[in-house]
C-alpha cells in the first residue's frame, strides 16, 4: 500500500514536524519512505511544501505527479487549494480554515472556502477556535494530522500516538500529553 | 544500522564513513545541511574532523588542497554559483591532483528555488577534466563518497559530486555501512609536481589527458551507471541521469519495457551511449539543468543515422526549470493521471523579510532619504536582505552576485553616477566585498556602502559569520576614514538618527560607510529557546 501526502502551509508554520512525526512512524512500520521539503528563501513567510510518500513496495520519484495526492494536510486554506491539481480523484484535504494573510492581494476568504467546498473528501476545521477552546493553541498542526489519521490507512493511530512519544519525549511530558491530546481531538473532528 | 536522512545528510555521513578529517565550505542552498550534518557530528562524538565555516568557497577549496597535500581526505561542498568563486583552485585542482583524496561537492539548483542562474555543474567537471557522479538517490549518494574518495586516490585526481535541490532536500531511509578511519598524516614529498610554474604545468597537463582513457574506462565499468538492454530493435529508448531516473521510473510502475542507460559517473561512457543507441529509433536524454548529456551525445553519435536523439535541446522537454514526474510523462507521450484542474482563488505568496528584522528599518530609511536625491541608485547583493527588492520597499536596482553592490556601485560612480548607494550583508562583506571596498578607498569613491550586520548568515539558517566583531577594524585597516565610518543600531524608534547619518553620508563626494547592527531575530529566538 502507498500512501502519498502532501503538506502546505506558510514558512514558519510548522509543516515539517507533521512530517516528522509521520516519518518516525513509518520508520518504525519498516516502511519505504520519501520526503522532499523546501529549504531556504521561501521559508522566511513563503509558501512552503513538503512532498510526504510512504509505501511498502520502493518508491520511485522524491515528488508527487498530479493527480497522485491521496491526502494534503494545509495549515492555511488558500495553501490547500495551491496543490488542487496534485490531488488524486478520491483523495482527501484536511485543512484549517484560518487564513494567514501576510500579502496585500489576500483573495476573498469566501471566495477560497467555496472553492475548497467542492472538493468531496474536505475535512475543515477552524483551528483558531479549536486551539483556543481545548488550550491547544500550539499544537494546531497536530490537530490537523489527527484529522488526517483516518484517512493515512498505511500508518495505525497508535503508531502516530508512539512517534509524538519518541519525537518529543525530550521535551517533557507534559508537551507529550498536550499533543497526543490534540491527535485525539483532531481525529474526532467531523 | 538504517536511518532517515536528507540527501545532504546522506552526503555527509558518506564522507565520514570514508575517513574524512575536514569539511571546508560556505553556507549556500541547497548544500548547507552537508556541513551542519558533521558538525553535528562533531559535537556529538568529539572526534577532530574540520569543520568550521570557511570565509568563501574558494578559500574552502584551497584549504582543502591543502589538506590533500598532507596526506587526508577533505570534503569541499557549496552550492553552484559557490564554483564560480572556487574555480581558479577548482581547475588547477586537476593540474596539481590530489594526495589525500578530495570530493568538491556541488549542489545545483534547477529552477533556482533560492538562487540567481541554474548553471550545470557537470560542465565544471568536464572543463577540468576530472570524473564527475551524479548520485540518483539518497542511499546512492551515501555509497558514492566512498567509492568517490576511492577514486579520487586511486586516478590522483579530485572528484567533483554533483547533487540538485531535488535529492539535496529530500530524504529517505539510508543504510550505513562501516566506518573507515581517517588517513594519516603523510605529506607530498620530493616532487615538485604541485609547484605550478609553467614548464611543470605543461608535463602535469599533459599527464592529465593521458588519464582520460582511464577515466572513461571507469565511466564505463561504474557500478552506478546501468545500462538494461534488451534483444532486438525498440522504437524507444532513454538516457536518464541522476535523479531524473526516479522521474522515469515513476511513470513505469509495472517496469520500462524498452532500453535505458542511468548514468551517474562522467565523462559520458561513450561505447554504452553507442550500444543502446544501435538498438533504438529514438533516444529521450533527460537530464536536470542543462543539455550536457544531449549536446555530447549528438557528436558520440554523428556517424549513426537511424538515432533520432531528443531532449532539452530538441524541445521534448522545456529548456529551463527542474524536471518532475508530469513533464518526464508527456515528453514520453504518455497521460497524466486523472486530476482536477489548478486552483482559482490562489495568488502568490512570495517570501518576505521577517517581522522584526533589522534589514526593515535599513530599508525604510534608504527608501525616506532616498526619495530626497533625484537619480541615487541602489546596488544590492546576495542575502536574506535582497528581499528588500520586493514590496514594500522596492528598494533595490540590481543585484547580481556576493560582493557586487560595492563594486557595481563604484563603477556606476566612475561613469558619473551619484550618488551610488551598496548595500550587503555581513557574511557577504566578508565572502567578497571587502576587495571591491579596498578599489574604492583607493579611488576615493563618492559611494556610501551599507554593511547591514545581523551578526550571522541569515538566508541559509544562521550559521557563523566569519567577520562578526571585526567590521569597524576591518573597514579601518582597508583605509575607510573613521569619519566616515558610521555604526546605528536599526529599530523603528532610531529612524530619525539612522535618516541624518545616511542623509549625511550620501551627500558626502567621498567614500563611507555605515553600519546597521542588530541581531538576526531567528538567531535570537533560536538562542532564547535553547536556554530555556
Amino acid at each position: 500500500m502507498k500512501t502519498d501526502i502532501i503538506l502546505a502551509g506558510v514558512g514558519g508554520q510548522g509543516i515539517l514536524s507533521i512530517a516528522t512525526i509521520i516519518g518516525q512512524a513509518a520508520l518504525e512500520e519498516g516502511l519505504y519512505i520519501k520526503q522532499a521539503e523546501v529549504h531556504g528563501m521561501s521559508q522566511r513567510g513563503g509558501d512552503v511544501q513538503s512532498n510526504l510518500r510512504i509505501s511498502d513496495t520502493e518508491i520511485a520519484s522524491d515528488l508527487i505527479p498530479q493527480g497522485g495526492a491521496d491526502i494534503i494536510i494545509a495549515m492555511e486554506p488558500m495553501e490547500a487549494l495551491r496543490y488542487k491539481e496534485f490531488l488524486a480523484k478520491d483523495g482527501w484535504i484536511i485543512t484549517s480554515s484560518n487564513p494567514f494573510v501576510n500579502i496585500p492581494n489576500y483573495p476573498q476568504e469566501e471566495n477560497i472556502i467555496k472553492e475548497l467546498k467542492q472538493i468531496s473528501n474536505l475535512i475543515l476545521i477552524d483551528t483558531d477556535t479549536v486551539g483556543k477552546e481545548n488550550n491547544l493553541s500550539r499544537s494546531v498542526n497536530m490537530i490537523l494530522l489527527g484529522a488526517a489519521s483516518k484517512a493515512l490507512k498505511s500508518i495505525s493511530f497508535e503508531k502516530l500516538c508512539d512517534s509524538v512519544k519518541t519525537i518529543f519525549g525530550r521535551k517533557g511530558d507534559d508537551i507529550v500529553a498536550m499533543n497526543i491530546k490534540a491527535l485525539e481531538l483532531g481525529r474526532n473532528c467531523k | 544500522m538504517k536511518k532517515l536522512l536528507l540527501g545532504d545528510e546522506a552526503i555527509a555521513q558518506g564522507a565520514l564513513d570514508a575517513g574524512l578529517s575536514g569539511v571546508y565550505a560556505y553556507p549556500g542552498t541547497p548544500s548547507t545541511e552537508i556541513t551542519e550534518y558533521i558538525q553535528n557530528y562533531c559535537k556529538n562524538t568529539g572526534e577532530n574532523i574540520h569543520n568550521r565555516w570557511c570565509t568563501n568557497e574558494k578559500t574552502a577549496m584551497e584549504a582543502a588542497l591543502g589538506m590533500s597535500f598532507a596526506g587526508k581526505r577533505a570534503l569541499v561542498c557549496m552550492k553552484h554559483v559557490g564554483l564560480n568563486v572556487a574555480a581558479d583552485p577548482f581547475i588547477n585542482s586537476s593540474i596539481t591532483g590530489v594526495n589525500g583524496g578530495i570530493v568538491v561537492l556541488v549542489a545545483d539548483d534547477p529552477s533556482m528555488h533560492s538562487s540567481q542562474d541554474e548553471q550545470d555543474s557537470r560542465f565544471y567537471g568536464k572543463f577540468a577534466l576530472i570524473p564527475v557522479l551524479e548520485p540518483s538517490s539518497q542511499q546512492e549518494a551515501y555509497n558514492m563518497m566512498g567509492y568517490a574518495y576511492g577514486l579520487s586516490e586511486e586516478l590522483k585526481l579530485p572528484v567533483l559530486m554533483r547533487t540538485v535541490t531535488r535529492l539535496a532536500h529530500s530524504r529517505a531511509v539510508v543504510e550505513m555501512g562501516e566506518k573507515q578511519a581517517q588517513n594519516a598524516l603523510n605529506p607530498v614529498n620530493g616532487t615538485k609536481d604541485w609547484v605550478l610554474l609553467p614548464a611543470i604545468a605543461r608535463r602535469r597537463y599533459a599527464g592529465l589527458i593521458e588519464k582520460q582513457d582511464i577515466l572513461m574506462s571507469k565511466s564505463t565499468n561504474s557500478p552506478f551507471n546501468r545500462c538494461e538492454l534488451y534483444k532486438g530493435r525498440f522504437q524507444m529508448g532513454a538516457i536518464a541521469c541522476g535523479n531524473t531516473y526516479n522521474y522515469l521510473n515513476e511513470c513505469y510502475p509495472d517496469g520500462i519495457d524498452f532500453p535505458v542507460l542511468k548514468l551517474s559517473q562522467y565523462p559520458i561512457p561513450a561505447e554504452t551511449v553507442e550500444r543502446i543507441a544501435s538498438q533504438c529509433d529514438n533516444l529521450l536524454v533527460i537530464e536536470d539543468g542543462q543539455p550536457f548529456v544531449e549536446e555530447q551525445i549528438k557528436g558520440i553519435l554523428s556517424n549513426n543515422k537511424n538515432c533520432n536523439i531528443t531532449g532539452r535541446l530538441s524541445g521534448a522537454l522545456p529548456r529551463t526549470g527542474e524536471l518532475n514526474p508530469d513533464i518526464v510523462k508527456a515528453a514520453l507521450n504518455m497521460k497524466p493521471l486523472p486530476h482536477l484542474e489548478k486552483a482559482e482563488t490562489v495568488v502568490n505568496r512570495p517570501p518576505a523579510l521577517c517581522q522584526g528584522c533589522g534589514h526593515r528599518s535599513v530599508y525604510e530609511a534608504i527608501n525616506i532619504v532616498v526619495k530626497e536625491f533625484p537619480g541615487a541608485k541602489v546596488f544590492g547583493d546576495i542575502g536574506c536582505y535582497t528581499l528588500g527588492a520586493l514590496p514594500p520597499y522596492q528598494a533595490l536596482d540590481s543585484t547580481v552576485d556576493m560582493g557586487a553592490s560595492i563594486t557595481m556601485a563604484k563603477g556606476a560612480a566612475d561613469a558619473g553616477l551619484f550618488p551610488a548607494i551598496a548595500i550587503i550583508g555581513d557574511s557577504t562583506f566578508t565572502h567578497s566585498g571587502m576587495t571591491g571596498l579596498l578599489d574604492a578607498v583607493n579611488a576615493n569613491s563618492p559611494i556610501t556602502v551599507i554593511i547591514s550586520d545581523n551578526l550571522t548568515t541569515g538566508m541559509t539558517g544562521g550559521q557563523d559569520s566569519q567577520g562578526t566583531g571585526k567590521f569597524e577594524a576591518i573597514c579601518q585597516g582597508i583605509g575607510v576614514d573613521p569619519e566616515h565610518l558610521k555604526v546605528v543600531v536599526p529599530l523603528p524608534q532610531n529612524m530619525e538618527e539612522i535618516t541624518n547619518i545616511l542623509r549625511t553620508e550620501i551627500a558626502y563626494k567621498g567614500l563611507s560607510v555605515i553600519i546597521p547592527r542588530r541581531e538576526c531575530i531567528q538567531t535570537l529566538k533560536r538562542k532564547a529557546k535553547s536556554k530555556k
